[in-house]
């Protein structure tokens, strides 16, 4: 039944303003951290200086004795109701996987990791005696850096023998979705050309605004966790699975979320000790942690070694691509750990026609945060190093960048293709996106114009990068998870329901945290249905309210959920039919469905759906049979991924005195199929571009020697305003590629502006300076890389020691220690 | 990011706050625009038993004309120095620099006053005081002296100030006419200086006056520079050759925004810019 296909959409497509907005810019809202609840405790947390220790003793004596003081507990003070932290996807069967207790009682394995908690009738006083709990550590030598795990000198867990986790290969050649890469090198070595680089993703942290939350209410028969999370259905599961609790007695509420961006994608050791304390004491509990404590302990992102060869023939054409990992798992294998550069494996042969292709994945543990999802997981990896290498390409041959993209591509006739990762996908079309990019960018005056400098010799140096990405999203066909041993599926829920007197509520297994679902889902519904945007509320976030779903990660929830919803209302009108039919006398065949009416064809006689939702709640009259509700849920398990894409066009200045970079001009022409709200779909890509733009320039979690987080504060993790971006140019192709596995045509864009905008960046750095030797600038550019760069001859660079203090008082650091 | 309890005491009077600064000694902290002493209260790395907010001294805050000088009260904020005309007017470089710090809420709120007792070698407001002259003026329980610039920054985070003192205005010599510029070189648009250079010059030029920010414990004058560049004629091979000079005898940190050879050029690259733009080249 799918009648309301042909009328016009009339929310599809419009630039509504998000309905969320006013209560979340007001406060009209409750953060987790507002919630307060009757004789409800604070916790704050002790934590390791150190990032690898035996805990010898701990002396929580004075902590208690401490005003206000309810309890002081330790690792050792709990048994297995504490849980543990899981991770969901063991990437092959023989990973070692460290346990990992959410606190452990023997030894710690990373600064910042949680070895006692205070609980207290405020949370002041929580925090003075935190600082009293007396704990004594024997420091062991602790590993960092993915390069030094790889010796297996120092172990990070010193009882699984070796640093390395688990090994994870994909060939071609053995899957049979193409060729041998090994032999193509061997071929372009000889004949052709062999293109070699070792790129690092440094590590980043998510940096969400809202700092991680949770407060745990056990009084009532089901014990509540609100939590600032992505993931409250997966936390339910999590939380049974691992402390004892059956599920029917949990209930997860994310409330409002301030961000996420993959951050909040984890099942923390701070919520499963927040949900141990409240059993213990049986009373409601609270712990925020403060932003000193969630750049430390707050999964990070990134982090990988990428050894990478492309053999191409003499023309461009590229024969064959094998790519090596090492990723950095930290101090534990998190909840999708080691899946996060593997997600990347279907990626780096992007949008071209490679024949060959072998990806080998290690992953490593080291003494450092443990690392996780961040905005794009494994993907923006992928194509930042294929694009990177695209362009070394494209020099080697002595072309442009776009040409030898061209060279390469799926041309849009080629569509359904396969590749050489496995991967259908269903539609594409690079050639026009990279023409209305090109066109709207300027492309052909801008390279002028650098030509012109470089000619000149500019102390300005003007570089053009070119990053034409595809990525993988709307997570994901169950079967595939299940194919990889991820431990969950990928389908999502939702149900449509109609109020007595006609108004609409939606619930999605999705759980926004910034998205815009309350709107986007608004507007299908309200075309689908044929109902006012206004009379669609959209329910989420509470396992009670909502209790089947799998949570917002991985550009899934509108072309996951969305589908679901899009199922769940076509049934709602199926049901609704039978009744008006009922009502009109009428022949069910004879009923066209528009603009929320059902009418009998060739008369003026019609239902509203809301009238019919009336006369359901009355059940007065209705058909013999007929169940008496028109609601409905449906469940959608995505059949394939979606490949979104897009042309992405950078031009960097170049201070080649400084090494100073500015950026001049930003183009991106995304092709996401159907456009539900281009005004969201505008704020996804802005934010997606800075984040990607500030991997590429500004941010770096450094951690030193011992393990310490050297950027263990904005004043060193620089993140990026708005006084340090430009006003992009987002433009979409004329004709999309429409989606062809989901009813809307949709494609995922929640991760789309991360994905593709490092590589432009950095290619157009490495562009503007090229003629003076340099080929590559290690991320982030930091002024003094570039200026190295263009100096290379000087030698490296020094490693950098720690940042200036500039809160501390007296005594300074930044002479000791030197950063990874 | 919850401080260690403290006691907050809002004299209205200097004298009343050089009491309770008496009485309370080294227990005690003087709180100005708290845009630096807020963060470390509230990071705990440091935990006074009293907090003696000078917010409420009222004749601690304003500009005013004082013949040969601009006298700025401790409490003027940042954003107040910068658009005052007097300010403007005889010390241009001073406004110039205050406009560079932070970003406009931290400017609301953050002091002069607050920033060179602070006396963080990346503080924008040191470099200028320096190459200017400033004076000093601190008062104690045994009344108020003047300390020269020269003497005034001691190392990082250390002034001339005493414990039991409080700086209360800063006298600035007029250099009315002078050209004067602040080149700051950040990576994102709200850090504080990685290398910044303060530069004013009278005609182009008969003299000049460089400040360096972060070049080492201490704001620095570039003096080598200075003294090729007097009576020299502000070509743009001359600055930038006299500028060669900038980085001697400096002593910058090495940290994740830069090592110390490469704050060394950036120095040197940075004081001809300024001056040339101080010159108006
Ligand atoms: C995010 C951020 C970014 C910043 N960026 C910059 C930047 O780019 N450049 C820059 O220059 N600064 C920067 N600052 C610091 C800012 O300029 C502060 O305002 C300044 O350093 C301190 O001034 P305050 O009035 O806030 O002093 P407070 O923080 O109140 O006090 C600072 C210190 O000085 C002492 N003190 C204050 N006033 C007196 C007095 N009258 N007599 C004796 N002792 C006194 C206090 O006891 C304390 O130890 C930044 C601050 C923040 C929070």
């Amino acid at each position: 039944m799918t009648a309301t296909q042909d009328r016009p959409a009339a929310e599809i497509g419009k630039d509504r303003r998000r309905k969320e907005d006013q209560r979340l810019i007001t406060g009209r809202t409750r953060w987790t951290d507002n919630i307060t609840l009757p004789g409800m405790l604070h916790l704050a947390m002790v934590r390791s200086p150190f990032a690898h220790a035996n805990i010898t003793s701990i002396d929580t004596e004075a902590a208690k004795a401490s005003p206000n003081v309810v309890a002081v507990l330790s690792g050792k003070d709990f048994g297995e109701e504490l849980g543990a932290c899981i991770n969901a996807w063991p990437i092959t069967p023989d990973q070692k996987t460290p346990a990992h207790s959410p606190m452990p009682a023997d030894r710690v394995a990373f600064a910042g990791e949680i070895v006692a908690v205070v609980v207290a009738r405020t949370a002041a006083e929580a925090r003075d005696a935190a600082e009293l709990v007396d704990v004594e550590y024997d420091e062991l030598p602790a590993v960092v850096g993915i390069k030094n795990a790889l010796k297996d000198e120092v172990l990070a867990h010193p009882d699984l023998g070796t640093n390395k986790s688990a090994l994870w290969v994909f060939d071609s050649g053995e899957a049979g979705t193409g060729t041998d890469a090994e032999a193509a090198i061997t071929e372009a070595r000889a004949n052709g050309i062999v293109i070699e680089r070792e790129y690092r993703q440094q590590r980043l942290i998510p940096a969400f605004m809202e700092p991680r939350s949770v407060v745990v209410d056990p009084t009532s028969e089901q014990m509540t966790m609100w939590s600032a999370t992505q993931i409250p259905h997966i936390l339910r599961f999590a939380l049974a699975a691992t402390t004892g609790v059956p599920e029917s007695k949990i209930r997860v509420i994310a409330p409002d979320v301030g961000g996420g961006f993959g951050g909040k994608l984890q099942a923390t050791p701070e919520e499963w000790i927040a949900w141990a304390v409240a059993r213990r004491l049986a009373k409601p509990v609270k712990y925020t942690e403060t932003r000193s404590e969630s750049l430390m302990a707050a999964h990070h992102g990134r982090d990988q070694v990428q050894t990478l060869t492309l053999a191409a023939d003499k023309d461009g054409k590229v024969t064959g691509l094998k790519v090596h990992l090492d990723a950095d798992l930290g101090s534990y294998v998190a909840i999708v750990g080691g899946g996060v550069p593997v997600l990347g494996a279907f990626m780096f042969n992007a949008i071209y026609k490679f024949p060959a292709y072998r990806f080998e994945c290690q992953t490593v543990l080291t003494n450092t945060t443990f690392t996780d999802a961040y905005r794009g997981a494994g993907r923006p990896e992928a194509t930042y190093a294929i694009e990177r290498l695209m362009d070394e390409l494209a020099a080697e041959v002595g072309v442009d960048p776009l040409e030898i993209r061209e060279r390469n591509w799926i041309t849009h006739e080629e569509f359904p293709f396969t590749t050489v990762a496995g991967l259908e996908y269903d539609t594409g079309n690079y050639e026009a996106a990279t023409a209305k990019a090109k066109a709207s960018f300027g492309y052909d005056e801008l390279r002028r114009e650098q030509a012109e400098r470089r000619e000149r010799g500019d102390r300005v140096q003007l570089g053009i990068g070119v990053s034409t990405f595809t990525e993988m999203c709307g997570l994901a066909p169950s079967r595939v998870l299940g194919s990889l041993d991820y431990g969950a599926g990928g389908w999502e829920s939702a149900s449509v329901r109609l109020t007595p007197l006609g108004k609409v509520e939606v619930v999605t297994g999705a759980s926004a945290h910034g998205q815009g679902h309350e709107t986007a889902f608004s507007q299908i519904v309200a075309d689908r249905l044929g109902v006012p945007f206004e009379d669609v509320e959209v329910l989420h976030g509470d396992t009670q309210v909502a209790p089947k779903g799998l949570d917002t990660y991985g550009s899934r929830s509108l072309v996951v959920g969305g589908e679901a919803l899009v199922k769940a209302v076509d049934k709602v009108i199926d049901k609704a039919k039978v009744l008006a039919a009922h009502l009109l006398e009428a022949n069910a065949d004879d009923l066209d469905y528009a603009d929320g009416r059902f009418t009998v064809r060739g008369t003026d006689q019609g239902k509203a759906i809301q009238e019919l939702a009336t006369a359901t709640f009355a059940g007065h009259d209705y058909p013999e049979g007929m169940e008496l509700s028109l609601d409905a849920d449906a469940t959608y398990d995505p059949v394939n991924f979606n490949y979104p894409h897009g042309t992405h066009l950078c031009a960097m200045e170049v201070d080649t005195e400084t090494g100073a970079v500015k950026m001049r001009k930003y183009t991106c022409c995304d092709d996401i199929g159907t456009i539900i709200n281009p005004l969201i779909v505008a704020g996804q890509v802005h934010g997606g571009l800075v984040q990607g733009i500030a991997q590429a320039l500004w941010e770096e979690a450094v951690h030193d020697e011992a393990g310490t987080l050297v950027s263990g504060s904005f004043v060193d993790y620089l993140l990026p305003t708005s006084a340090d971006t430009i006003s992009f140019d987002v433009v979409h192709t004329d004709e999309p590629s429409i989606c062809t596995t989901n009813t809307l045509g949709t494609k995922g864009v929640g991760e789309a502006g991360t994905i593709a905008s490092t590589p432009a960046v950095v290619n157009a750095v490495v562009d503007a300076v090229r003629h003076l030797g340099v080929n590559d600038v290690q991320m982030p550019c930091t002024p003094e890389r570039v200026w190295r760069a263009i100096h290379a001859n000087d030698g490296d660079a020094p490693t950098p020691a720690d940042a200036m203090p500039h809160f501390q008082e007296g005594s300074l650091n930044q002479d000791e220690g030197a950063g990874a | 990011m919850i401080p260690v309890k403290f006691d907050y005491l809002a004299p209205t009077s200097v004298e009343e706050a050089l009491s309770a600064l008496g009485e309370h000694g080294d227990e005690a902290k003087i709180l100005a625009g708290g845009q630096s002493l807020l963060p470390v209260l509230r990071m705990r790395l440091n935990a006074p038993e009293v907090v003696i907010d000078l917010g409420g001294i009222s004749s601690l805050r304003g500009i005013r004309d004082d013949g040969d000088a601009i006298v700025i009260g401790a409490m003027t904020t940042h954003h107040d120095v910068r658009d005052h005309e007097l300010v403007k007017e005889h010390v241009l470089l001073i406004s110039k620099a205050a406009a560079e710090v932070a970003d406009s809420q931290i400017r609301h709120r953050g002091t002069f006053g607050g920033a060179l007792a602070h006396a963080d070698p990346a503080g924008d407001l040191g470099a200028p005081a320096l190459a200017l002259g400033a004076q000093f003026v601190i008062a104690g329980a045994g009344g108020t002296r003047t300390v020269e610039a020269d003497d005034f920054f001691v190392d990082l985070f250390e002034t001339a100030i005493g414990d039991d003192e409080i700086l209360t205005e800063v006298r600035i010599p007029k250099h009315t006419g002078w050209g004067a510029h602040y080149e700051k070189f950040v990576r994102v648009a709200h850090q504080w200086p990685i290398v910044a250079v303060a530069a004013t010059v009278k005609g182009s030029i008969d003299e000049a006056k460089i400040g360096l920010t972060n070049m080492g414990s201490t704001p620095l004058r570039a003096r080598a520079t200075e003294a090729a560049l007097a009576g020299a004629s502000a070509t743009e091979d001359g600055v930038r050759a006299a500028a060669e000079q900038a980085a001697e005898g400096t002593n910058p940190p090495s940290d994740l925004n830069g090592a110390a050879d490469y704050r060394q050029h950036l120095a040197r690259v940075l004081t001809g810019r300024a001056v040339l733009k101080a010159a108006g080249v």
